[in-house]
Parts: C-alpha cells; sequence; structure tokens
C-alpha cells in the first residue's frame, strides 16, 4: 500500500521534473505559477490546516517578502537569491510582531484580523509608506537571479528554481508534520482545551505556527521579485489570500498531496476554462462550490496518522 | 464645526448602509456559524436589480418620487431575498453537517459566481443611475444644509433596523430564530422547524442587503459588480466590530464604522481611509476579543 504510493508520487514527479521539454513557454510559466501557490498553500497549510488558525490575511507575508528583496535588491544590488533568509526573516518578525497580540482571537474574529492586516499592508504599500515601496505603480528593474555565474532567465529555468524550492518545502513540512512539533499542532487544532491540559502552551505553539508559515511565504515572495522583476500592490490583494485559502480546503487541509492537488486547480483551472472566455471566473466558482458539495473533506484529505502496534509494543515493554 | 458635522451626518448614512448589510452576515451566523461570503454579491444584485427596475418600469413617474422608490425597494428586497434563498439551497444545505472551512470555502465560490454573474449580465462597466429621481433638496437642519437624501437613507436603515428588531424579539418566527441560533438541536426537540428557520434567514438578510444596495445606487449615483467584495468586507468587519451573531451588535458596528472612516478620511488621510477602520477594527478586538457587544463564551470543557 505505502509502496504503491510511493511509485505513483515518484511517477508524476518524474513526468513533472520533464515536463518542460514538452511543453511551450506559456505552460511552462503556467506550471511555474502553479508551483509558487504550491509553496504559498504549503506555507499557508501550517497554520490554517494543521494548527486551525483561520487565517485570510496570507498575502500580507507574501507582500513583506517580496517588498524586502525588492527594495534591498535595487538599492543596495544584493544579488536576489542571497536575499532569502533575509526575506523569510523579516517576513517572520512581521507576523510575530503582529500576531503577538491578536492570537488568543477565536475563529472568525482572527479571520476578520488577518483580511484586516492583509488590506492594511496593502494599503500602506499603496501609499507609499516610508517613502521606499513606490506607491501604486511598485518597484520595477528587480535583478533576475544568478546561481553559480548562471543567470535564470528563460521560464524553464525558472521552473527547476521553482519545483526545487517546492521539494524542499514538501519535505522539510513532511518532516515538521511527523515531528512532536506538528503532533502539538494538531492536537492544538482537534481540542485546544484538551491540548492545554496536556502541558501544550497553545499560545506560543500557535505562534511559531503563524510565524513559520509567514518566513516561508516571505521567501516566496523573494522569489516571485526575482522572476517578476516587477512588484506593485495589486499581487497582494485580498483575491490573493482567498485563493490561498481556497486551495487548502480544495486539496484537503492538512494534507501535503492535497494542497499540491490544490495548487494545479486553482492555478490550472482558470487556465483550462480559457476557452470559456468570460464564463471562465463563472465556471471557476461554480466548480469551487460542486466540488466542496461532492467531496466535503477536500480531494485528498489527510490520512489518519497510524502507529504499527509491534513498534507500540517495543517501547513499552 | 460645519465640516464635522457634514463629515458625521455623511458618515450615519452611509453607517446606515453598513448596517444592514451587516445585519445579513450577522443573522446567518447567528443560526449557521457561517461567514456567508456570498452575502456582498447579493448586495450588488441589489443595486442591478434595483437600477433595471427603475428604469424598466419608471416607477417614480407613474407613483411620485416618494412611493415610486419605496415600491422599489419592496421589489428589489423580495427579488433578493429570493436569490437568498436559492443560494442557501444550492450551495450551503448541502454542506450543512461538514466541516466548516468548507462551507466557508463554498461560500467564497458562490461570491465568485454570482459577480461574474452580474459582469456577464450588464457588464463590466460602472452603471450609472438616473439622476433626481429624488428631489434634490438640501434641507436646513440646526442651521446646517444637509441633502435630503442623506437624511432619508439615515431614515430608512433606522426605520428597517427596528422593524427588525421587533421581528425577531417579539414575533413568534422571531423567537424561533433566536432559539436556532442558542442550540438546533434544541430548538428541534422543541418543535421549531430549523430549515424553515434558516430559509426565513436567508430570506429576510439577503432582502435587507437588496435595499442597501438601492440604497448605494441612488446616494452615489454609479455601481460596478465588484463593489459587492469592499461593501461586504465593510460590512462584515462591522458586524464582528459588534461581535458576531448579535443583531443590536452589527447596527451599533455599522453606524460607528460609517462614523469612524468618514471622519478618518476627512481629518487624517482619505488615502488611508480603509486602512483606519480596519486598525480601529484590530484595536478593539484586542481590548474586547469578542466585539463591543459580544457576549463572553465561556470555554466548555
Amino acid at each position: 500500500m505505502k509502496n504503491k504510493r510511493i511509485i505513483i508520487y515518484g511517477i508524476l514527479a518524474v513526468a513533472l521534473f520533464c515536463s518542460p521539454f514538452f511543453l511551450n513557454r506559456y505552460w511552462v510559466d503556467v506550471l511555474n505559477s502553479v508551483g509558487l501557490y504550491a509553496i504559498l498553500g504549503l506555507s499557508l497549510n501550517l497554520i490554517v490546516g494543521d494548527t486551525g488558525l483561520f487565517n485570510l490575511g496570507h498575502a500580507a507575508f507574501y507582500a513583506v517578502g517580496a517588498y524586502t528583496a525588492a527594495i534591498l535588491n535595487t538599492t543596495f544590488h544584493i544579488p536576489i537569491l542571497w536575499l532569502l533568509p533575509v526575506c523569510g526573516l523579516t517576513a517572520g518578525v512581521f507576523a510575530v510582531v503582529i500576531a503577538r497580540p491578536i492570537i488568543h482571537l477565536r475563529g472568525d474574529y482572527l479571520c476578520i484580523v488577518t483580511i484586516g492586516i492583509g488590506e492594511i499592508v496593502r494599503i500602506a504599500l499603496i501609499n507609499n509608506v516610508f517613502g521606499i515601496t513606490g506607491g501604486a505603480n511598485g518597484i520595477f528593474g528587480i535583478a533576475r537571479p544568478e546561481l553559480f555565474g548562471f543567470q535564470i532567465r528563460k521560464p524553464q529555468e525558472f521552473f527547476y528554481l521553482i519545483w526545487f524550492f517546492v521539494a524542499v518545502t514538501v519535505f522539510f513540512f513532511n518532516r515538521l508534520e511527523q515531528s512532536r512539533f506538528g503532533r502539538a499542532l494538531n492536537y492544538l487544532r482537534d481540542d485546544e482545551v484538551a491540548a492545554e491540559g496536556s502541558g501544550i502552551n497553545t499560545a506560543h505553539y500557535k505562534l511559531a505556527a503563524f510565524a513559520l508559515g509567514a518566513v516561508w511565504a516571505g521567501m516566496v515572495g523573494d522569489i516571485f521579485a526575482a522572476k517578476m522583476t516587477i512588484i506593485s500592490p495589486e499581487s497582494f490583494s485580498f483575491w490573493e489570500s482567498v485563493l490561498m485559502f481556497t486551495l487548502i480546503i480544495l486539496g484537503g487541509s492538512g494534507s501535503i498531496p492535497g494542497v499540491l492537488l490544490g495548487a494545479f486547480l486553482v492555478a490550472g483551472l482558470p487556465e483550462v476554462f480559457r476557452g470559456f472566455a468570460s464564463f471562465r471566473m463563472l465556471l471557476f466558482g461554480g466548480a469551487m462550490v460542486a466540488m466542496m458539495i461532492f467531496r466535503t473533506q477536500g480531494i485528498l484529505p489527510p490520512r489518519a496518522r497510524t502507529f504499527p502496534i509491534d513498534t507500540v509494543a517495543d517501547k513499552t515493554r | 464645526m460645519e465640516q464635522f458635522f457634514q463629515q458625521l451626518t455623511n458618515g450615519l448614512a452611509v453607517g446606515g448602509i453598513y448596517a444592514l448589510i451587516a445585519l445579513g452576515y450577522t443573522m446567518v451566523y447567528g443560526v449557521l456559524k457561517l461567514i456567508n461570503f456570498a452575502h456582498g454579491d447579493l448586495f450588488t444584485f441589489g443595486a442591478y436589480l434595483g437600477l433595471t427596475l427603475l428604469t424598466s418600469m419608471a416607477l417614480h413617474e407613474h407613483l411620485g418620487p416618494f412611493l415610486g422608490v419605496l415600491v422599489l425597494a419592496v421589489m428589489t428586497m423580495g427579488l433578493v431575498g429570493v436569490m437568498g434563498i436559492i443560494l442557501d439551497r444550492v450551495a450551503y444545505r448541502p454542506l450543512r453537517e461538514s466541516p466548516r472551512l468548507s462551507a466557508v470555502v463554498s461560500a467564497l465560490g458562490a461570491s465568485i459566481f454570482l459577480q461574474n454573474t452580474v459582469m456577464l449580465i450588464y457588464g463590466a462597466r460602472f452603471q450609472v443611475y438616473p439622476r433626481n429621481i429624488l428631489p434634490n433638496i438640501v434641507i436646513n437642519l440646526f442651521g446646517l444644509p444637509i441633502p435630503l437624501m442623506r437624511i432619508l437613507i439615515l431614515l430608512t436603515s433606522v426605520v428597517m433596523m427596528a422593524a427588525l428588531y421587533f421581528f425577531i424579539q417579539k414575533t413568534k418566527i422571531g423567537t424561533a430564530i433566536r432559539a436556532a441560533a442558542i442550540d438546533q438541536g434544541a430548538a428541534r426537540l422543541m418543535g421549531i422547524n430549523v430549515d424553515q428557520v434558516i430559509m426565513i434567514v436567508f430570506l429576510v438578510g439577503p432582502a435587507l442587503g437588496g435595499a442597501a444596495g438601492l440604497m448605494v445606487g441612488l446616494y452615489y449615483g454609479q455601481i460596478n459588480f465588484t463593489m459587492g467584495w469592499v461593501y461586504g468586507l465593510k460590512a462584515f468587519t462591522a458586524a464582528i466590530l459588534g461581535g458576531i451573531g448579535n443583531i443590536p451588535g452589527a447596527m451599533v458596528g455599522g453606524i460607528l464604522l460609517g462614523v469612524i472612516e468618514a471622519l478618518g478620511a476627512a481629518y487624517i488621510s482619505i488615502a488611508w481611509k480603509d486602512g483606519i477602520a480596519f486598525l480601529v477594527l484590530i484595536l478593539i478586538l484586542i481590548v474586547r476579543p469578542t466585539g463591543l457587544l459580544g457576549e463572553r463564551v465561556a470555554e466548555k470543557i
């Protein structure tokens, strides 16, 4: 059973790896945005899917990362890939500072506050806060990334950069999910009071999940800035946060394969529907409703944790 | 000083509109614990249906301006209310027993669907309401010139809110709605038809939202298919500000938000108008985590 799954994932990964050789530039670019949404989705999944915090303002952290990269790159000419940790750090610090006073809010109250933070960040960017964000026009002239003297510029080249990052992300979040930290988050999501009773510091863990998700989104912001070379506030609207949230629930919240599939649906479906021209988004909305009705748990819901009985018996002996 | 009162009355009128939309959010939330993200788009539908009825039937020419607009409002409210019921049947009823976030995504999908329906029917450009449906009079109130439109909007929304309050508190159906909001299972055992209660909630809430849409059309003169996002978000903010699920809370939250926004735009910065609204919301929630009138809910163990 487990081997079968590994074989399927292996085949899919190889197919994806070879796909740039067969697809034209346009579809490779679509796959690139699927990849970016997949990383954003995985980072938000830690907050929404694993911890059960209702975050509809994830685009704010993405924006902080992207703008950090753009500002530092255009003013100090620091290579954009070196800025990856810096962007993650700024987004993480930003998340900790703003989330600390609000993390205790329950469910829908947290939801509207995160929406509000997303909007405040976007409005601040449009209003050229501190005079460094370039206002509504944004920042342009961001340098292309360079790796060992090789400049990445074609969509095919970005494809490997982005999907390498996806692979790292999947590995990291998979390990995290299996860890003590991941189990604590799941416990928190399923029963906060019981988790607290078992000695889990709920505020601490919630904040840690929030910050870690933000760090990852900030790093995606760096790659996004490198790929686009121009960033503007409209790339970080409420709609982006909605898409990230939607892809998690559509795919299966708390499940890494589910989130990856969700990224394909959310970034890919509007492209598939492009033939319907102006009916495209109408169909997309309808598809969202229909998928939720027919697959309530998402398409690939997370599997329950299993602990083989013999290993448990070993430990208790 | 005069500018202050002008902004205050403007804020009160806009706040009345926010409050009417917020009531739809809060009523649905009270009974179903669902954020109906498609509510803002029902509001847009109200504005567009109002415009269609206005131009096709020209009621204001036959019945006079005030009675004409009144009949128009009743018709719009009825149509949008029916749309609300259909929305519930199609997008929410199949998801009653499923995880809450699934219903939220269904609501977001329904919102995208409705928004694009409006765009496909009416086009993506701004639509303009005919001018001077209601006489453009400026009334002198305590020495302050205030447009009649502003007073009418505030008055209408207050009357509607009072009627709703009476309906919820004094009638048998209202009692059933309150009971279903407290405990659906227990309400069922007491012989309340909860499905019917939900249907009524999805009739009344969107009807009020539709009326608000018509008011925005009449007040600002132009409407756009995306305005449901903005107003919906504001109204949802208002509902949370007052304490979601709480009907007087939505009214207070809506009016307060309208006034804060108008004064903030006038005295701080117009570019930061939306930011100020959200900032105030966050500050209030830090102090009162369940909104202004929200009750403290004890954790059940």
